[in-house]
C-alpha cells in the first residue's frame, strides 16, 4: 500500500511536469491525498488526465459566476478548482453555481471539499446524476461508490447550503426532556448557597 | 526586564543557521530524557558465529511497544558503499510499531535489506541501513576475542563501529505516515522515531561484535567494556538530501528556530544567576571543548571555520574567569551583548546552546512544541489584499528583496532531483542541462519577483484575482502569508547564489539533531557522530543530562 506521504509527492511531481507551476503542483497533491483519504479514485484519475491532458481542448476559468458555460471545450479540473477555492468567499452567497462540462470532475472535487472547510458550510456538488455531500472537509457522502475514471461532466452544480439543523425543534425538545433525567433537585439550603446567590443582587 | 526575541533576518542568514551546535533542545537528548523511563530488552538475537542474521531490540511502556529489527547481512568488501547510489549494506533496520510476529519478520526480512526498493507498511515507522567501519569493528573483535580492550586512541578517533547512510521515515517507501502516531504524548517532539532507531542501532553494533569476538574464541573472549561502548555512537554520512527538507517544513522549522530563541530571550531575562547555575555553565563550556578540537576535515572553508571557533571559545573564557562577575543583574544578558559585539557567529552560537545547560525548567517545556502540522497552514487566505501581501513582504523579507537576482552571480546554481536516486542536486545552471527542471527551492529570487508584480497590481485587488493572473508565484504567496504567522519559518537569503554554502543548510538540521563531531568532507556533505558518550539503554533510568560534556 502506498503511503500518502506518497502520494501527495508524486501527484505533485506529476503536476509538474504536465505543465503547472509549482504552487498549483502543491495543491493537486494535497488533492489526490484527500480523495484517496476519502476512498475517491484520485491516483487512477488524476492519471488518466495528465496523460490525456495534451489531447483534450482545456479552457481555464478564471473568474467563476453564476453560470459558467464552455460549450466548445472543457474546463481544466484543477485551474478551475483553484480559482473556485480561492474565491469561495465571493461566491459563498450565491444561490446556485453552475458549470457546463468539466474534464475529470473528480479532481475538482477535493477543491470543494477544502471549500467547505473554509467557509464553515456544507456544500452539495452535482456531477450529473452524481451527489457529493462536503461537510467541512471532513467527510464526504456520496452515491458514487465505483472506482472509476469520469473523464466530463456536463452538468455540475454547486449549492453552499445554509448551516441548519437537520432534525425538528419538536424532535430536540423530546431528546432534551430525557437528557433533563440526569440532573438532580437541589434542595433550597443549596440553592441559597450557589454561585450568586446573596441578599442582593445591587451591591 | 523584556528582552525581545532576536531579529530574524539575523538569525535566518545561512551564515548564522550554519553556525549552530547542539543544545539541550537538540533531538537525540530529548529522545533520552523522553525514554529514560521505558523498559528496554533484547528481545531476540539469532545471529550466526560470523553476525549475520536478525535481532529484535525494544522500549515498553505501559501497552505501548516500540521494536527495532535489525538484519545483519555478509557483504563482499567491494560491495560496501556510504554513497547513496549503494544497494547493498552490511545492516538493514526497521522499527516497528509493536511487537512483530514472526510473519511480519518474515516479510521484513525480504523488504528491509531492500531500502528504497523494498515495500513498507503502516506497521514500520522507520527505516535505515548501516555500513561497518571495518578498520575499527575487525580490530575490536580482534582484540575481544584475544582477551582484551581494543585501542581506545583509534577507536576515539573515529567514534564508532558502524554508520548509517540514511533514515527515512514519515510515509517513506509505504512507512506509516505521521498523521496516524502523531498523536502519541511521548513523539511530541520531532525526529524522536529516527532517533529511537539510531539509538538502538548503536547497541546491536555493540552486541554484535561482541557475538562476533566471543564465537572467534569462546574461551577467551572478553566484552567491549561499558565505558568504551559509552564513548562510541553510531556515524552518519549526511548529503544535499537534507538541505530542501526545510525548505519545504517552514512551520516546522519556525518552531525548532523559536524554541531555541525563546530559551536565549528567556535565559537573558533571568535576573539572578546562582552559583550553581554559572558553574554548570562554565564547566560545560569548558568541558565542551574537547568536542571541538576532535572535529577534522578537509574543507579550507570549515578549518577556517573551526579555527575561529576555537581561538573565540578561547578568549571567551579567558574573559569568564578573569573579568567576568555573576553576581552583577542580567548576567546572561550581559555575556550575550558581549558576545554579539566581540565574537564571531560560530562563537555565539555556541555559547547561546551552552547558556541553556542550566535550564531544564525553560528548555524542557519548549521541546513539546518543536513539532509541527504544516497542512494546517496550507490553503491561502485568498481574500485579502495585494497591499497587505505586498506589506508582508516589505516587513519580513526587506534583506531578500535587497538582492539583485538580474546578477548572474547571485543566481548561479539551481535545485534539481536527481533522476538515478531521486535526490537533491545543487548545479550551476549555466553549465549544466535541467535549469528548466528546478525544484521551487530559490524561495528569495521567487519573492523578489512577487514583489515585483505587486508593484505593478492593484492595491485593492484581492489575492484570489492576483493569483488567477500570476499562477507561476503561487508556491511563495502561500509562505508569505505563513511567514507573516511564523517570523523564523524562512531562511532570508539567498539559496542559489555563488556564495551558497550548502553545509550551512545540514549543519541547521544536524544541529538540531544534535550530532557532535561534524567532519565536513566537502562543502556538499559530511560525516557526523550521534549518540557518542550517552548513556547505553541499561544506564537510562539514572543518566547524567549533561553526557555529551563529560
Amino acid at each position: 500500500m502506498k503511503s500518502l506521504s506518497e502520494i501527495d509527492t508524486v501527484s505533485k511531481r506529476s503536476s509538474r511536469a504536465a505543465g503547472y507551476s509549482w504552487g498549483i503542483a502543491e495543491e493537486v497533491g494535497k488533492n489526490i491525498r484527500l480523495l484517496e483519504i476519502f476512498s475517491l479514485p484520485g491516483i487512477k484519475n488524476l492519471n488518466s488526465f495528465l496523460n490525456s491532458k495534451k489531447n483534450i481542448k482545456l479552457e481555464n476559468l478564471n473568474l467563476i459566476t453564476e453560470d459558467n458555460s464552455s460549450n466548445s471545450s472543457q474546463y481544466c479540473p484543477v485551474i478551475v478548482g483553484v480559482n473556485f477555492l480561492d474565491q469561495i468567499k465571493n461566491l459563498e452567497n450565491l444561490n446556485e453555481i453552475k458549470f457546463k462540462n468539466i474534464a475529470y470532475p473528480v479532481l475538482f472535487l477535493p477543491f470543494v471539499s477544502r471549500a467547505s472547510e473554509v467557509l464553515g458550510k456544507r456544500i452539495l456538488l452535482k456531477l450529473d446524476e452524481k451527489e457529493f455531500l462536503m461537510s467541512f472537509n471532513n467527510c464526504i457522502h456520496s452515491n458514487f461508490f465505483k472506482k472509476e475514471i469520469i473523464k466530463i461532466a456536463e452538468n455540475v452544480s454547486i449549492k453552499i447550503l445554509k448551516n441548519e439543523d437537520s432534525f425538528t425543534e419538536n424532535e430536540w425538545k423530546k431528546l432534551y426532556k430525557l437528557s433533563e433525567e440526569t440532573f438532580v433537585e437541589e434542595s433550597e439550603s443549596l440553592k441559597n448557597s450557589g454561585a450568586g446567590a446573596g441578599l442582593t443582587d445591587n451591591d | 526586564m523584556n528582552i525581545s526575541l532576536r531579529d530574524p533576518n539575523i538569525v535566518m542568514k545561512l551564515s548564522r543557521l550554519g553556525s549552530f551546535h547542539q543544545s539541550r533542545l537538540s533531538f537525540l537528548r530529548s529522545f533520552l530524557k523522553e525514554f529514560k523511563d521505558w523498559d528496554y530488552k533484547r528481545d531476540s538475537f539469532e545471529l550466526n558465529e560470523k553476525g549475520y542474521g536478525t535481532a529484535v531490540f525494544s522500549f515498553k511502556k505501559e501497552n505501548r511497544v516500540y521494536s527495532l529489527i535489525c538484519f545483519a547481512n555478509e557483504l563482499d568488501e567491494n560491495e560496501r558503499s556510504d554513497r547513496v547510489i549503494a544497494t547493498k549494506w552490511d545492516a538493514a533496520f526497521t522499527l516497528f510499531d509493536g511487537v512483530p510476529t514472526k510473519l511480519d519478520i518474515k516479510r521484513l526480512k525480504n523488504e528491509v535489506p531492500k531500502q528504497e526498493f523494498g515495500r513498507l507498511s503502516y506497521k514500520e515507522l522507520t527505516l535505515s541501513r548501516a555500513n561497518k567501519s571495518v578498520r575499527v569493528f575487525n580490530h575490536v573483535v580482534e582484540s575481544l576475542s584475544n582477551g582484551v580492550q581494543p585501542d581506545k586512541e583509534l577507536l576515539a578517533k573515529v567514534g564508532y563501529l558502524y554508520r548509517t547512510t540514511a533514515v527515512y521515515g514519515s510515509g517513506k517507501f509505504g512507512l506509516a505516515d505521521r498523521f496516524r502516531i502523531k498523536d502519541r504524548e511521548e513523539i511530541y517532539g520531532p525526529f524522536r522515531l529516527e532517533m529511537m532507531l539510531v539509538y538502538l542501532v548503536r547497541q546491536f553494533t555493540f552486541d554484535q561484535v561482541n557475538h562476533v569476538a566471543k564465537n572467534r574464541n569462546p574461551k577467551k573472549a572478553v566484552n567491549l567494556d561499558p565505558e568504551i561502548c559509552k564513548s562510541l555512537g553510531i556515524g552518519n554520512s549526511t548529503g544535499l538530501g537534507m538541505a530542501p527538507f526545510i525548505v519545504n517544513h517552514p512551520t516546522l522549522l519556525n518552531n525548532w528556530i523559536y524554541a531555541r530563541e525563546t530559551s536565549l530571550k528567556k535565559i537573558r531575562e533571568i535576573k539572578n544567576v546562582s552559583i550553581n547555575e554559572s558553574n554548570l555553565f562554565k564547566n560545560c563550556l569548558k568541558k565542551s571543548i574537547k568536542n571541538v578540537t576532535s572535529w577534522n576535515t578537509e574543507s579550507e572553508y570549515q578549518i577556517k571555520k573551526i579555527k575561529s571557533l576555537l581561538k573565540d571559545l578561547n578568549q571567551f573564557i579567558s574573559f569568564l574567569d578573569n573579568e567576568f562577575d555573576f553576581n552583577q543583574e542580567y548576567p546572561f544578558n550581559k555575556l550575550y551583548e558581549h558576545l554579539e559585539e566581540k565574537y564571531e557567529e560560530e562563537c555565539i552560537e555556541y555559547v547561546v546552546s551552552m547558556m541553556m545547560e542550566p535550564y531544564d525548567n525553560i528548555v524542557t517545556p519548549l521541546i513539546k512544541k518543536m513539532s509541527s502540522e504544516e497542512d494546517k497552514y496550507f490553503n491561502i487566505p485568498a481574500e485579502r489584499t495585494v497591499l497587505e501581501l505586498k506589506s508582508i513582504l516589505e516587513n519580513k523579507y526587506s534583506e531578500v528583496l535587497k538582492i539583485d537576482f538580474e546578477k548572474k552571480e547571485n543566481n548561479l546554481n539551481f535545485w534539481f532531483i536527481s533522476k538515478n536516486k531521486e535526490e537533491p542536486r545543487l548545479a550551476n545552471r549555466f553549465d549544466e542541462n535541467g535549469s528548466d527542471l528546478e525544484q521551487p527551492l530559490a524561495i528569495a529570487r521567487d519573492i523578489k519577483k512577487l514583489y515585483k508584480r505587486l508593484l505593478v497590481s492593484k492595491n485593492s485587488s484581492t489575492i484570489a484575482l492576483f493569483m488567477s493572473n500570476n499562477s507561476d508565484l503561487r508556491h511563495v504567496v502561500r509562505r508569505a502569508f505563513i511567514v507573516e504567522k511564523f517570523p523564523y519559518s524562512e531562511i532570508l537569503d539567498n539559496t542559489i547564489g555563488q556564495e551558497i554554502v550548502p553545509i550551512d543548510m545540514l549543519r541547521l538540521k544536524l544541529s538540531f539533531f544534535g550530532a557532535l563531531k561534524f567532519d565536513p568532507r566537502s562543502d556538499k556533505w559530511l560525516r557526523i557522530c550521534m549518540f557518542q558518550g550517552a548513556p547505553l539503554p541499561e544506564q537510562l533510568k539514572n543518566y547524567d543530562e549533561h553526557w555529551v560534556y563529560n
